[in-house]
C-alpha cells in the first residue's frame, strides 16, 4: 500500500540526479535506523527530508557526507560513490550540521578564511569579505563568534558551507533553535542558494519550513521514505479539500513579526 | 600521504595557536601548579630532604619539568573534545582535507604551548637560584628529551580527547600522569624508599628521564641512563601514536 503512495520522479530528474540513494540500510547496535531508503534529488533543486526526531534524517545526511558508512545499499553524490570515492564526494559537498559548526574563539572572518584555506582556494581573504557582505555580517566580521546571536552563527555557518561553491549542500535542521526572524533570514539564504543552481538536501521537523523552501518533499518514517513528491502531489494524496468558511485570523507569528518590526516574506516580495 | 597534508596541518595549527594566544590562561595554569610545587618543595620541605646535591632546586627542576608537561598535555584532550562536541570536527571531516592533519595540528599546538610553559618554569627556577654549567649541547639534549616526552604524552592525550563522553573525563586522565613523578627520583632519591616502592620507582620512565636530565644539567657523564630514558620516550610515543590513530580511524569511519 505504501508503494502505491509514492510518486515516481520524471525520467529527466533521474538522469540529472545530484544525489542517488538506493536501498540504504544502517543500524546502530540493535537499532535499525534505516531500513532501505531510496531517494533521488534532482540537480539544482531543494529537497526537504521530513521526519520526527530519531527518524534517521541525520543518519542519511552523515552517510551522504562520508561521516558514516552504510551497512548496505549504495549512495552517489554528484556522480561519485560515497564509499568508493569518498575524497571526490568531499570535494562536491558541504555539510551544515545540526549544531552550528563554527569556531567560537575565532572571528567570523577568520572562520571563513580558515575554510577557504582548507578548501585550497586562492584569495581566501577576498572570498571571506564577499561572503560577509552577502550574509550581512560585514560589521560583525571582526568580532569573535562567541559574541554572535544564534541567527548570526547560523548565517556564518551557512556562509562557511558555501565556500568553494560545492554543487551539493546538506543542511541538517538549519533553523532548529532559532527565533522567527532568524529563521526567515536562513530561509532567504537557502532560496538564494538554489537560485544559483546548488542542490540542497534539507532536513527539518518543521512542516512550514518544508512548504516554504522545498521543490520536493520526502517523508522519512521508521527507516523508509513513505512518500516523495511536490507539495501539491502530496496534498492530492488526501481526499479533496472541503470548502469551509473560516474567519482569517492572524497567526501568532504574524503578530510577533509585526510587533518586532520584521518584514514578513510577503512584504519583501 | 595526502599531498595537502603539510598545508592543511599548517592552516589548522594556525587556528589552534590563535586559540592559545587568545586564552593565554591555558599556558599560565599549566605553569602555575609546577611552580607552586617548586616553591613548596624548595622553601618548605627541601631543607629536610637529603639529596646529596648542594642546592635542592637543582635536584628538583627535572621532575618539575616533567610535571609541567603532564599537566599541559591535558589541554590537548580538552581542545580536541571541544572540537568533537562543537561540530567543527565533523565539518573538517566532511571537507577535502588530509584527514590526519586534524590530529597533527592539535599535537603540534601542544608542543608549542608546552615549550612556552617549560620556558616560564625554567625562568622561575633561575630566579630561585637554579644554575647549570651545561653548554649549548647539554641544553639542546635536555630540550630534545622534553620534546620527545611531550609528543609521547600528547599522543596519549589524543585518545581521551577523541573518546571522552564529558569534559571532565577528557582531562581526568592526566592526574595519574602528574602523580607519577612523586613515586620516582624526582623529589627524593629512590634509596630512601621501602623495597617494593623503590623497585617501582627505579623501573618507571620518570626516574630514567629525570636522572638523564639531571646529569645533563650537572654536566655529569650520562652513560647508559640516557638510552633508557630515550627508549622510554620513543616507546611510549610509538605505542600512543598507534593507539591514537586506531581510535581516530574508528571514529571517522
Amino acid at each position: 500500500m505504501l508503494a502505491a503512495m509514492s510518486i515516481p520522479p520524471t525520467s529527466d530528474q533521474v538522469e540529472q540526479a545530484a544525489i542517488r540513494v538506493q536501498g540504504l540500510e544502517k543500524s546502530f547496535k540493535q537499532v535499525k535506523v534505516l531500513r532501505g531508503v531510496d531517494l533521488d534529488v534532482a540537480r539544482g533543486s531543494i529537497l526537504a527530508l521530513l521526519g520526527s526526531n530519531g527518524a534517521g534524517k541525520t543518519t542519511i545526511v552523515k552517510i551522504l557526507s562520508t561521516l558514516l558508512k552504510p551497512d548496505s545499499g549504495t549512495a552517489e553524490v554528484n556522480g561519485f560513490d560515497v564509499a568508493a570515492q569518498a575524497a571526490k564526494v568531499r570535494e562536491s559537498v558541504s555539510l551544515t550540521g545540526q549544531f552550528a559548526a563554527v569556531d567560537e574563539i575565532l572571528t567570523g572572518r577568520e572562520n571563513l578564511v580558515l575554510v577557504a584555506k582548507l578548501r585550497h582556494l586562492s584569495g581566501p581573504g577576498a572570498i571571506a569579505d564577499e561572503l560577509l557582505r552577502r550574509f550581512s555580517l560585514t560589521e560583525a566580521g571582526s568580532r569573535r563568534v562567541a559574541t554572535y546571536s544564534g541567527g548570526m552563527r547560523r548565517r556564518l555557518d551557512i556562509a562557511m558551507s558555501l565556500i568553494g561553491n560545492p554543487p551539493v549542500i546538506f543542511l541538517d535542521e538549519p533553523t532548529t533553535g532559532l527565533d522567527p526572524e532568524a529563521r526567515i533570514e536562513v530561509w532567504q539564504a537557502v532560496k538564494k542558494l538554489a537560485e544559483g543552481g546548488t542542490t540542497v538536501l534539507l532536513t527539518t521537523q518543521y512542516l512550514d519550513e518544508a512548504e516554504q523552501l522545498a521543490d520536493r518533499i520526502a517523508i522519512l518514517h521508521e527507516g523508509r521514505i513513505l512518500v516523495n513528491g511536490t507539495l501539491n502531489e502530496l496534498k492530492q494524496l488526501l481526499p479533496p479539500a472541503e470548502v469551509e468558511y473560516v474567519e482569517k485570523q492572524p497567526t501568532l507569528e504574524d503578530v510577533f513579526l509585526t510587533l518586532v518590526g520584521a518584514k514578513t516574506e510577503k512584504e519583501q516580495q | 600521504m595526502n599531498r595537502h597534508f603539510l598545508g592543511d596541518t599548517a592552516v589548522l595549527l594556525g587556528r589552534s595557536l590563535r586559540h592559545i594566544a587568545r586564552s593565554p590562561d591555558t599556558i599560565i595554569t599549566t605553569a602555575i601548579m609546577p611552580i607552586a610545587f617548586m616553591l613548596l618543595f624548595v622553601y618548605v620541605f627541601g631543607g629536610a630532604i637529603e639529596t646529596g646535591s648542594d642546592s635542592y632546586v637543582e635536584y628538583l627542576l627535572p621532575g618539575i619539568l616533567i610535571i609541567t608537561i603532564a599537566s599541559g598535555i591535558s589541554y590537548t584532550a580538552f581542545r580536541l573534545f571541544l572540537d568533537m562536541k562543537g561540530g567543527i570536527f565533523e565539518r573538517f571531516q566532511s571537507m577535502p582535507i588530509a584527514r590526519s592533519s586534524v590530529l597533527w595540528a592539535h599535537v603540534l599546538t601542544s608542543l608549542v604551548a608546552n615549550l612556552i610553559s617549560l620556558v616560564v618554569v625554567v625562568l622561575v627556577a633561575l630566579i630561585m637560584g637554579f644554575r647549570s654549567a651545561a653548554g649549548v649541547l647539554g641544553w639542546l639534549a635536555v630540550a630534545g628529551i622534553l620534546v620527545l616526552f611531550t609528543l609521547a604524552l600528547t599522543w596519549i592525550a589524543v585518545i581521551p580527547g577523541l573518546t571522552a563522553k564529558t569534559l571532565d573525563g577528557a582531562s581526568a586522565f592526566s592526574y595519574p600522569l602528574i602523580f607519577l613523578p612523586f613515586v620516582s627520583s624526582a623529589f627524593v632519591p629512590t634509596e630512601s624508599m621501602p623495597g617494593p616502592v623503590r623497585a617501582f620507582a627505579e623501573h618507571q620512565p620518570v626516574t630514567a628521564i629525570v636522572n638523564a636530565i639531571r646529569d645533563l644539567f650537572a654536566q655529569k657523564p650520562v652513560g647508559a641512563g640516557i638510552w633508557t630514558a630515550l627508549a622510554w620516550c620513543v616507546g611510549i610515543l610509538m605505542v600512543a601514536y598507534l593507539f591514537a590513530n586506531l581510535t581516530y580511524r574508528r571514529k571517522i569511519s
